[in-house]
């Protein structure tokens, strides 16, 4: 078998196509296992895998993992978690990360339990450091540090593993970049029998439906986004968004106090628990500014801020700030494109 | 058929309302200027547990949650609402413990039940969002899981239970027992029942017992309903090493108060028509927008 300690990415399978989250994890998974010297592994589980290594190739992995049964697509608990916890018991991998997506988040709790290592849910940073314990004072090298807003986001959290392996970390689709490390890297591939690795009495949960459809909204790839907050105070209120984002060619996007709240769907929510997103113009209406909302989009190139309170904590952040109730504002900015758009 | 369920229920701080006094002056949080509520997933979990217990007759709710000593408020909420007793489980060396260890000391917990059916949580807490407990309770007591369920159903010692995926629904089947985690989504709790808070009000632990005058008292003891199980690391025999922070593998290494790298900011008058048309015409001839 294959060398130890090295950093492994548990890819998820879509229709035959890695998904973009894990392609994510894998380019940020690259940078990590150079810093760490030590090998970017891809786990692969499913059914009709054929060739599917050439997806994350370029992403700079060097081992790929392939185990392929008809029975492992779609995903189930614990057929998944068997494979995992084997091949962990085998490769001894230093680091894990997963998507926290309906899967990672299912699968990366069990696994941890089994392994007794410590998982991260939902981290939003993730680099390579030294840890002293503050009462042992027994050092440890090259940990990795898994960051993410904590308590109302009021603070951020580094938390370490330091005793306990796999370090294992979920990390929200868009949180990361996903960037192709060298179109023409090739790894190995590995192929293993999932007989050996799936116990047949974890078949227990059978699933008899299946519907899915491809989401009507794409926040994370719109150009312009116009987000409204608990501000915005009603569903009423959000049509106005909703023609702002029409006529600029945008998406509405939305605080968690807001769908919380019920004006909008959940697909909408950005930040922390939400999606996470870079256009090249954010709009914020009626948004206080809370870290787990600015952790999805602080990163957007032209932030503007709409606001009745002055000191709203996301007026430090916008280079806009338009001070005003949001209802007086929004009808008077889309009356003003309108006008000097043609 | 009837069932024994339990109810995994977590009071925690209402991070939903974090208001600036949250943080002290030193930066830490003040934990006391945050209501303690039920964890709103976990009530939706209770709704779960009450539709199966009106679906079949005759089956109990045990409501389990591990925290403070007023988390015993937890168990009456719900005895209010339909279940049938509860067991808090609180003990200074539980304290510091990440969701490994509060899964582990969970999991022996249930352990000391009577024969448990179906286990069912919250998706996630709100003081943390990691959803991780859920399926942690499963794996350490070798059960299969559900996660993110809107509805559980149970007919002929099967669950048949229909789940939240990525951009959609699945339903999926499994035999008793599991453990299944109740997504936001689904059904909304039941409101208290008026004849229920009277029956259970004076529901205590012993803890709390000791604080009743005498007559109340001897009132609780007429009454093993009204008796709410307090127990320790002793009596659920937890190993001392997987318990707490010394059973957590992860530690917090730093925490910051957040600070964002403030911006050079522009201001506008909501009310100054001539800048808002400015900006607007700014942002055109920056093709930004248009
Ligand atoms: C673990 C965890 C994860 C979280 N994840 C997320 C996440 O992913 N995304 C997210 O957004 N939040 C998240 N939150 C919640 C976050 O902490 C905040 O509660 C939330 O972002 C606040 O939303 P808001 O700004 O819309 O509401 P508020 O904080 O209530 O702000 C409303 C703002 O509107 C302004 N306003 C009111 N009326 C008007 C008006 N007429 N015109 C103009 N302005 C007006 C007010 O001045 C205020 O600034 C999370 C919290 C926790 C604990
Ligand atoms: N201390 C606790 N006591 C009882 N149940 C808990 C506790 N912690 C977590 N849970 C359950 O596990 C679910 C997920 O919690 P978490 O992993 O912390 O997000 C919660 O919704 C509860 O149902």
């Amino acid at each position: 078998m294959n060398d130890k300690n090295n950093l492994i990415v548990y890819c998820e399978i879509d229709d035959g196509r890695v998904a973009d989250v894990s392609l994510e994890l894998l380019t940020k998974g690259r940078t990590l296992a150079t810093r760490l010297g030590v090998k970017l592994e891809a786990l692969i589980l499913g059914d009709k895998l054929d060739g599917v290594e050439q997806q994350v190739f370029p992403y700079g992995v060097d081992v790929v993992y392939k185990v392929e049964d008809e029975r492992l697509y779609p995903y189930t608990s614990l057929p998944h978690s068997s494979v995992v916890i084997n091949l962990f018991k085998e490769i001894e991998p230093q680091v894990c990360l997963m998507g926290a997506t309906v899967i990672g988040r299912d699968l990366g709790p069990r696994v941890s339990s089994c392994l007794t290592s410590g998982l991260t849910a939902d981290c939003t940073a993730l680099e390579i450091g030294d840890h002293t314990d503050p009462i042992t004072k027994t050092e440890y090298k090259d940990l990795l540090y898994q960051i993410r807003p904590a308590f109302g986001g009021n603070i951020v959290a580094t938390i370490v593993n330091p005793e306990h392996r796999p370090q294992m970390a979920t990390v929200r689709e868009g949180v990361m970049k996903k960037e192709i490390f060298d179109a023409n890297y090739k790894g190995e591939v590995v192929n293993l029998d999932a007989d050996k690795y799936v116990d047949p009495a974890s078949f227990v949960v059978k699933i008899i439906d299946r519907e899915v459809e491809k989401s009507k909204v794409n926040i994370k790839n719109a150009p312009i986004i116009v987000a409204g907050g608990y501000g915005v105070g009603s569903k009423e209120n959000f049509d106005m968004l909703f023609e702002l984002a029409d006529v600029l060619g945008g998406e509405v996007g939305a605080s968690r106090a807001a769908v919380d709240a019920g004006f909008v769907e959940h697909e909408r929510q950005i930040g922390q628990t939400g999606v996470t997103v870079r256009p090249k113009l954010y709009i914020a209406c009626g948004i206080s500014g809370q870290i787990q909302h600015v952790a999805g989009m602080n990163e957007s190139s032209i932030i503007i801020s709409i606001n009745n309170d002055p000191n709203a904590p996301i007026n430090s952040i916008a280079d806009y700030v338009i001070t005003g109730n949001l209802e007086d504002v929004i009808p008077k900015l889309i009356k003003y494109y309108k006008k000097n758009s043609k | 058929m009837s069932l024994n369920i339990v109810v995994l229920a977590k009071q925690v701080p209402d991070t939903r309302n974090v208001g600036k006094d949250a943080m002290k002056a030193d930066g830490t949080i003040n934990r006391a200027a945050l209501p303690a509520i039920f964890n709103p997933e976990d009530l939706n979990a209770l709704e779960q547990a009450l539709q199966l217990k009106d679906a079949h007759p005759g089956s109990k709710i045990t409501l389990v949650t591990m925290g403070l000593p007023r988390s015993a408020e937890m168990v009456r909420e719900s005895l209010y609402r339909g279940g049938d007793d509860g067991v808090v489980l609180t003990d200074r060396p539980l304290g510091g413990a990440d969701t490994l260890a509060t899964s582990y000391s969970l999991a022996q917990t249930i352990r000391h039940l009577d024969k448990v059916d179906i286990i069912v949580g919250g998706r996630q807490a709100i003081d943390g969002d990691t959803a991780q407990v859920g399926p942690q309770i499963a794996e350490k007591l070798g059960l299969p899981q559900v996660t993110y369920a809107e509805s559980v159903k149970v007919e002929d010692g099967i669950a048949t239970i229909k789940r939240r995926i990525e951009n959609g629904f699945e339903t999926v089947t499994c035999p008793l027992p599991l453990v299944v985690t109740v997504n936001g989504s689904a059904d909304a709790c039941r409101p208290r029942n008026a004849k229920l808070i009277q029956k259970y009000k004076y529901a205590v632990t012993p803890s709390e017992k000791a604080q009743l005058s005498q007559e109340r008292q001897r009132l609780v003891e007429s009454r093993p309903y009204l008796n709410i199980r307090e127990w320790g690391v002793a009596d659920i025999e937890a190993d001392p090493a997987q318990i707490g922070l010394k059973g957590s593998p992860t530690k917090v290494k730093t925490v910051v108060n957040v600070v964002f790298q403030a911006k050079e900011s522009k201001t506008i008058e909501g009310s100054d028509e001539a800048q808002l048309e400015g900006l607007v015409q700014e942002l055109i001839a920056d093709h930004i927008i248009g």
